[in-house]
């Protein structure tokens, strides 16, 4: 009957969300939105992967924008360098980007706590380094330029509306495929470890393996979004992709509540619409000027206070702890000692 | 290499890790208290050399200058934990976490709108010309920054085994459950661990400044690389930080002097070394008794 | 009862929050609230300007690393606002000059621009800043047709020649170029090289590298620095091994004052000579006595007091010198002189060709013998900066003083 329950809700959710896709699209043609949605698709699909990673098997990383930096380079190199075909190039980098992601993993993961947040951020900030200083291949910091555009059966993606079409049934895709990971065996794994690492393993999980292979397909999922971010954007340099990035990344999965595949979705939307509504807010009023940064940070650490599991709350999960993932809810405890 | 250059290498890379070593026990004094990795670190830093410029041109002398932002930055750090922190002890350690990124926007943020985009300098705090050593040079402000880096080391661990405050802090770090039950006040604790930090960051802010300059800026590069330096020295020990900003230290140097291109990766290739081979850190975790 | 006080602080964070953003009109205010700006009566001769105003975007990092720069330039746009509608408006109609800031970030810098091109409907953009965030929103130029005049100096923004994009900084292949002329007279053939490692820095060491050669003069030592480092020491203890007769520092502030203060306590020797990235008071202020001695070839901005009558530039110079500093209470930069002369050369424009883009475009590309700030620019279709190494001089710091260098 749960079986059955979920699978509607599953079914009711994406149709809904593929409505909502259709409607935009045909309904709204300025470009700046259309351009904003695309963002917000791009960033989706990385926080989607991150939103595994953490609310899956408890996990946090600060590099992700080093694996969608990767995607992007690759994808800049093997076209413009080699000419290969963009999507041929997408699937080298994916590989080489999950490749790189599960030598890190492996010796980090084994270890309990918050060492492959320690690693990523190393790993993160070695691969922004090589971005800039690698110039033989990425041209340093002044980046590649003219990176050609993907074209789909002869038609050129060039634009917001068509790379739209493009970029949102690959999220609808990737939400559907990774509600049906969470519904899998490996997903049931990733659940427990959620709940309890200990009696996970002591039902016949393995844990470092159940947490290094959700680890490497988040990093696949950030490298396929850089290598749409470079054909859509034609140029890519090293900026976009520092320590700042994997940080809003982390925020998006955590303001939208990483229980759920479409948590990461809404952070990433809430994030995008809040930053163009500060900026807009700027340009309109003299004294919002220089605040929209306050008050981007002020608005995040209110929201967190208020709601800190997230705006889209997973429906099952009510009353457990948010998640006990290591070090073990260091909180609880006093939060009862508080109370009596 | 010759010597006078080796010499010269490892003064640089001394001066700098003692840095990187105040940064680092400040994320420690933290981590130990309350498990958070916390991202205002760095801010905390800058604010302190932002705030000595600031009161140097309000024509303080440069003493009160400089200790004076450490007593501010004390009042900045409680704030934090009391508004930002404490409300959320249910929450879970990420979120808290995730709240102190939004705390690190706000400061730069709001450091922007006071100080403005440029950088500022600071006077040195003994005025003269660089020493000679042995065909190196040191600058009389490294001196400085190592004196009060051993002291601010001292000072901690003598603060942690002989004072009442400091031995509640420690048994609130190993089982704050068990130090309630004794009659320790753990939120109270813990909010003087993020004071401590605040405090410590910013007495690195001051004595850094002078050396090079500060913005509202500076904060996060310094937080990444003490950051590094704590899990080097084994995260949450305050010897290890010292020990593992200095080597740090000495690592980008000697690197910056081969290869400058890359110096800053040093830090991080440093960090997974560590990770993969030994990841306790050199002197083994602190504290904290999840960790173990 | 432990909630309360943080509750009230907290509910009063929000309620500041809320009521910024609801006096902003967020999220879609309607687009008649903007009023068309009402020049004071001060100058009774003009008609002021009336009808619909004349929407010219602008884009610059008013935050974020390229602050520094972005932030003279959006003064500088706000004067030329000013300046332009007090004196009749573009052909008797208001301009209205909107700002947008990209953070110096990519992804915010395309956003704005679309922003800019498809809400605000404005008929040209000016800037960005920085060139990442200028290259990044070339494409979205392109396939909207609109003209897009960069504040920013890389040589990819403008060579090969992209239709719609054009340039008023000059590229460093200029201030190099200037730089060797300099060298050469000196008979120094021996340097050494260390530069930041940003764009900005990267770029001069590669133009370096390739018009060395040509110039007799040999790079026996190159090193980076990043921008936010806090110590130059080691790279420079490597420069020193080398025994260079000169040492070039290529990079923005405040990496060179850090580089020109661990010099002259190294006792290292040697002539220091620098880019144009540190023409700003800033550099004297930060450097402080280090500053003195530095040579570098600076846009004719710094000395225009010093300059002869004859020099052509000198009118505008002292004209952008003394409105800057009447308006703001502090002397111009260099930076800010490329928004001027952006904003001038597309006032310029809009006055000749109207605001259709396609027409826009062309009498941007026609402009020649425009005297500007940063130089004298004499645009082509196959030259969209216009610019030759005449803009540069080369100037040294004496007692804190910009004065030009024998």
């Amino acid at each position: 009957m749960r079986g059955g329950g979920w699978a509607r809700s599953r079914i009711l959710g994406l149709t809904l969300f593929a409505a909502a896709i259709f409607t935009f699209g045909l309904t709204v043609h300025s470009g700046y939105l259309l351009g904003m949605a695309v963002l917000i698709a791009l960033h989706a699909l990385v926080a989607l992967g991150l939103g595994l990673l953490m609310g899956w098997a408890g996990q946090i990383s600060l590099g992700h924008a080093g694996f969608y930096g990767l995607g992007a380079y690759a994808s800049a190199i093997l076209t413009t360098r080699f000419g290969l075909n963009p999507w041929l190039a997408l699937v080298l980098g994916a590989v080489g980007t999950g490749l790189i992601a599960f030598a890190v993993g492996k010796p980090t993961l084994r270890l309990r706590g918050h060492y492959l947040a320690m690693g990523t951020l190393g790993l993160g900030l070695i691969i922004w380094t090589v971005f800039n200083q690698a110039a033989t291949w990425t041209e340093g910091p002044s980046g590649i330029r003219d990176i050609p555009v993907l074209s789909l059966g002869g038609l050129a993606l060039d634009n917001d509306q068509r790379f739209y079409w493009l970029i949102w049934p690959v999220v609808l895709v990737a939400v559907m495929l990774a509600g049906n990971l969470i519904n899998s065996r490996m997903g049931r794994a990733l659940r427990a470890l959620g709940e309890n690492e200990g009696a996970a393993a002591a039902a016949g999980v393995d844990v470092a393996r159940a947490k290094l292979g959700v680890f490497t397909l988040s990093a696949v999922l950030a490298s396929i979004a850089g290598s749409f971010y470079a054909h859509y954007v034609t140029f890519v340099n090293p900026s976009p992709f520092g320590f700042a990035l994997s940080i809003q990344l982390m925020t998006m999965v955590v303001v939208g509540g990483e229980m759920t595949v479409w948590g990461p979705l809404v952070g990433a939307g809430v994030l995008t619409v809040l930053h163009q509504v500060l900026a807009i807010s700027a340009q309109r009023i003299p004294a919002m000027e220089g605040l929209e940064v306050v008050a981007y940070g002020a608005v995040l650490v209110i929201f967190l206070l208020f709601r800190p599991q997230g705006l889209v709350a997973p429906l099952r999960r009510r009353g457990a702890p948010p998640r006990a993932a290591e070090p073990p809810a260091p909180r609880a405890d006093e939060v009862v000692g508080e109370a009596s | 290499m010759h010597g006078p250059e080796l010499l010269q290498y490892l003064i640089t890379g001394l001066t700098q890790g003692a840095i990187y070593a105040l940064v680092a026990a400040g994320f420690n004094l933290v981590y130990a208290a309350t498990g958070i990795i916390n991202f205002a670190q760095g801010e905390f830093v800058m604010l302190g050399g932002l705030l000595a410029v600031t009161f140097v041109a309000w024509h303080m002398p440069l003493a009160a200058a400089v200790l004076l932002p450490i007593l501010v930055v004390m009042a900045v750090g409680a704030a934090v934990h009391w508004f930002a922190i404490r409300p959320l002890r249910r929450a879970h350690v990420v979120t808290l976490i995730m709240i102190t990124i939004g705390v690190s926007v706000v400061l730069r943020g709001a450091a922007r709108l006071i100080w403005g985009a440029d950088s500022h300098p600071l006077p040195p705090f003994t005025p003269g010309d660089s020493i000679g050593l042995g065909g190196a040079t040191v600058q009389p402000q490294s001196l400085w920054i190592v004196g009060v880096t051993a002291v601010a080391g001292v000072a901690l661990a003598l603060f942690f085994r002989r004072t009442l405050m400091g031995r509640a802090m420690v048994a609130c770090a190993l089982n704050s459950r068990a130090a309630r039950l004794a009659g320790i006040r753990v939120d109270r604790m813990n909010m003087w661990a993020f004071a401590f930090a605040g405090g410590i960051g910013a007495l690195a802010g001051s004595v850094l400044t002078p050396m090079t300059f500060t913005s509202y800026d500076v904060g996060t590069l310094l937080a990444l690389k003490g950051f590094c330096a704590a899990v080097l020295g084994g995260i949450g020990n305050n010897m290890g930080a010292v020990l593992g900003g200095l080597i740090l230290g000495v690592v980008e140097s000697l690197g910056a002097g081969m290869f400058s291109g890359y110096k800053d990766a040093f830090a991080f290739v440093v960090l997974l070394l560590v990770l993969f081979l030994r990841p306790a850190g050199l002197l083994g975790v602190g504290l904290r008794r999840d960790d173990q | 009862m432990y909630w309360s006080t943080s509750r009230v602080v907290v509910v009063v964070l929000v309620c500041l929050v809320g009521v910024a953003l609801i006096a902003s009109g967020c999220p879609k205010p309607p687009a008649p609230v903007v009023t068309p700006p009402i020049p004071p009566p001060t100058q009774p001769a003009v008609t002021p300007p009336s009808g619909e105003p004349i929407k010219v975007g602008a884009i610059f990092s008013v935050t974020g690393p390229g602050a520094p720069l972005g932030t003279p330039e959006k003064e500088t746009v706000a004067l030329v606002e000013k300046m332009v509608n007090d004196s009749g408006g573009i052909n008797g109609r208001p301009l209205e000059i909107i700002v947008a800031d990209d953070q110096s970030d990519e992804n915010q810098a395309l956003a704005a621009a679309k922003r800019l091109i498809d809400r605000d409907k404005v008929v040209v953009v000016v800037g960005p800043t920085i060139s990442g965030t200028s290259l990044a929103i070339i494409k979205t130029f392109e396939d909207a047709k609109l003209p897009l005049v960069s504040c920013a100096a890389s040589i990819k923004i403008t060579q090969p020649v992209k239709e719609w994009v054009f340039s008023t900084a000059q590229p460093d292949t200029l201030a190099v170029a200037r730089l060797m002329e300099y060298l050469k007279a000196k008979k120094i053939s021996k340097i050494a090289v260390v530069f930041d490692s940003n764009a900005f820095g990267k770029s001069g060491m590669d133009v370096l590298e390739k018009q060395a050669p040509d110039s007799g003069v040999t790079i026996v030592a190159k090193e980076s620095f990043g921008s936010k480092d806090t110590t130059v020491s080691s790279q420079l203890t490597k420069l020193k091994s080398a025994k260079p007769e000169a040492v070039i520092c290529w990079g923005t502030n405040p990496g060179p004052a850090v580089v020109a203060k661990e010099m002259k306590q190294m006792k290292f020797d040697v002539p220091l000579f620098m880019s144009h990235g540190i023409a700003n008071r800033k550099f004297i202020e930060l450097a402080g006595d280090a500053a003195n001695g530095v040579v570098f070839p600076a846009g004719k901005l710094l000395v225009a007091e010093t300059l002869p009558a004859s020099e052509p530039q000198k009118q505008v110079l002292l004209d952008y010198t003394k409105a800057f500093n009447d308006k703001y209470q502090k002397g111009p930069d260099t930076f800010g002189g490329h928004a001027w002369d952006a904003m001038q050369l597309t006032v310029q424009a809009l006055k000749d060709a109207g605001t259709d883009p396609t027409k826009l475009r062309a009498a941007i590309e026609k402009t020649t013998k425009f005297v500007g700030v940063t130089g004298i620019f004499n645009l082509s279709a196959t030259d969209h900066n216009g610019l030759t190494k005449d803009s540069f001089v080369m100037v040294t710091i004496k007692d804190g003083n910009w004065v030009l260098a024998e």
